[in-house]
């Protein structure tokens, strides 16, 4: 039983540390973490999954607004502003950096620019929402399993 | 009457970003804050009972202020950029509200621009911290709350008193408080008649009986 826990411990510290080797997520995810505790277990968890939502939200209305005839690259801004900040929020620095060249496109009232920027915050944001799927799911197997999840 | 209690300074996060919301209450409660947030800073000046229009003078015996009087704040922080009316928008009507202008305000931004940092605190506000808001920026806001709870929570609070001056006279803090309460002596509320009354009989021991009706 308790290699197993060990197992899992290790494995889930592994994963961990990839994401943070392959830029997915940055400093700020350990700050979520550091902020959750016995009062707030769920604390990250739930954040995240704010962060689903709002993403998905966001995206959808970038697709709207860059499809349209006339772009209004006030809203585009706009909602890449809001894109930029949850993403910085939550330590999803891959998204973040995206839209930090999104922005610069929408400066320069560049569609095609935008376009491709859409396209690339979408597999970044589908890569992490994966990445962090799995993360969570790696720290439920060892809660099941009787373990406790490391403070980073 | 009962005495609310006191132990806990109450802040109001204001920012229409739902993720941002989420972490800074968790933040501002992991300091032991009550917490109260909203989407923007209209909503944020309705809860603090000013209404975005009109302003509450001490002249005016006001109608509205049962809200301010019933739930204190003690430390305001918002996002800047916000749709509508920004966090810089917000913090004027506060500054230019004489019930109001007392309570710290504390702006967040994800954008370093200095420009922007220095109008803030040129319009009053107290710091201006860098999304993201971490745990290090919350620890600094203590000393704002405190100035401003000191002399409402003097007798009741000993800690707090022994670790702020209390040479502090009272014009300058309580002000907003007291102002309220001369403003509402002619509503029929007992427990506002009850400060006022208690205001009478000694300066600094009026702030505890005070505040024990406007904690929630």
């Amino acid at each position: 039983m308790d290699s197993a826990v060990l197992q899992l411990q290790r494995q889930l510290s592994d994963y961990k540390s990839s994401l943070y080797n392959e830029g997915f997520l940055d400093d700020q995810f350990t700050q979520l973490q550091q902020l959750q505790d016995e009062s707030n277990p769920d604390f990250v968890v739930e954040v995240v999954s704010l962060f689903f939502e709002d993403s998905e939200r966001l995206l959808t209305e970038l697709t709207k607004t860059l499809d349209q005839q006339s772009v209004d690259f006030r809203k585009v801004d706009a909602y890449v502003h809001q894109l930029k900040g949850s993403s910085s929020s939550i330590g999803a620095q891959r998204v973040q950096r995206v839209c930090i060249y999104f922005r610069n496109y929408c400066d320069e009232q560049n569609v095609e620019g935008c376009l491709k920027c859409l396209q690339q915050v979408k597999n970044e944001y589908t890569l992490v929402k994966n990445k962090l799927e799995t993360l969570f799911k790696f720290e439920q197997q060892l809660l099941a399993a009787g373990g406790s999840i490391p403070m980073q | 009457m009962g005495l609310a209690k006191e132990s806990q300074f109450h802040v109001l996060a204001v920012d229409d970003s739902l993720v941002d919301r989420k972490l800074i209450e968790r933040l501002l409660k992991t300091s032991s804050y009550q917490v109260t947030t909203v989407d923007s800073g209209s909503k944020a000046l309705k809860f603090l009972g000013l209404n975005e229009d009109e302003q509450i003078n001490s002249n005016q015996p006001s109608v509205s202020p049962n809200n301010h009087q019933e739930v204190e704040v003690n430390l305001i922080i918002t996002d800047y950029c916000m749709p509508g009316m920004t966090g810089y928008d917000l913090l004027k009507k506060i500054k230019e509200s004489s019930s109001l202008r007392n309570i710290p305000v504390v702006i967040m931004s994800s954008e370093n621009v200095p420009s922007r940092i220095s109008r803030c605190l040129e319009e009053g506000a107290d710091e201006f911290f860098l999304k993201p808001v971490r745990k290090s920026d919350v620890n600094k806001l203590k000393p704002h709350l405190m100035k401003t709870k000191d002399n409402n929570h003097q007798k009741q609070e000993n800690k707090e008193a022994s670790e702020t001056t209390e040479v502090q006279p009272q014009p300058p803090q309580p002000q907003p408080p007291q102002l309220q309460l001369q403003q509402q002596q002619q509503q029929s509320n007992n427990k506002k008649r009850k400060a006022v009354e208690a205001e009478g009989l000694s300066p600094d021991r009026t702030m505890p009986r005070y505040s024990g009706l406007t904690a929630v």
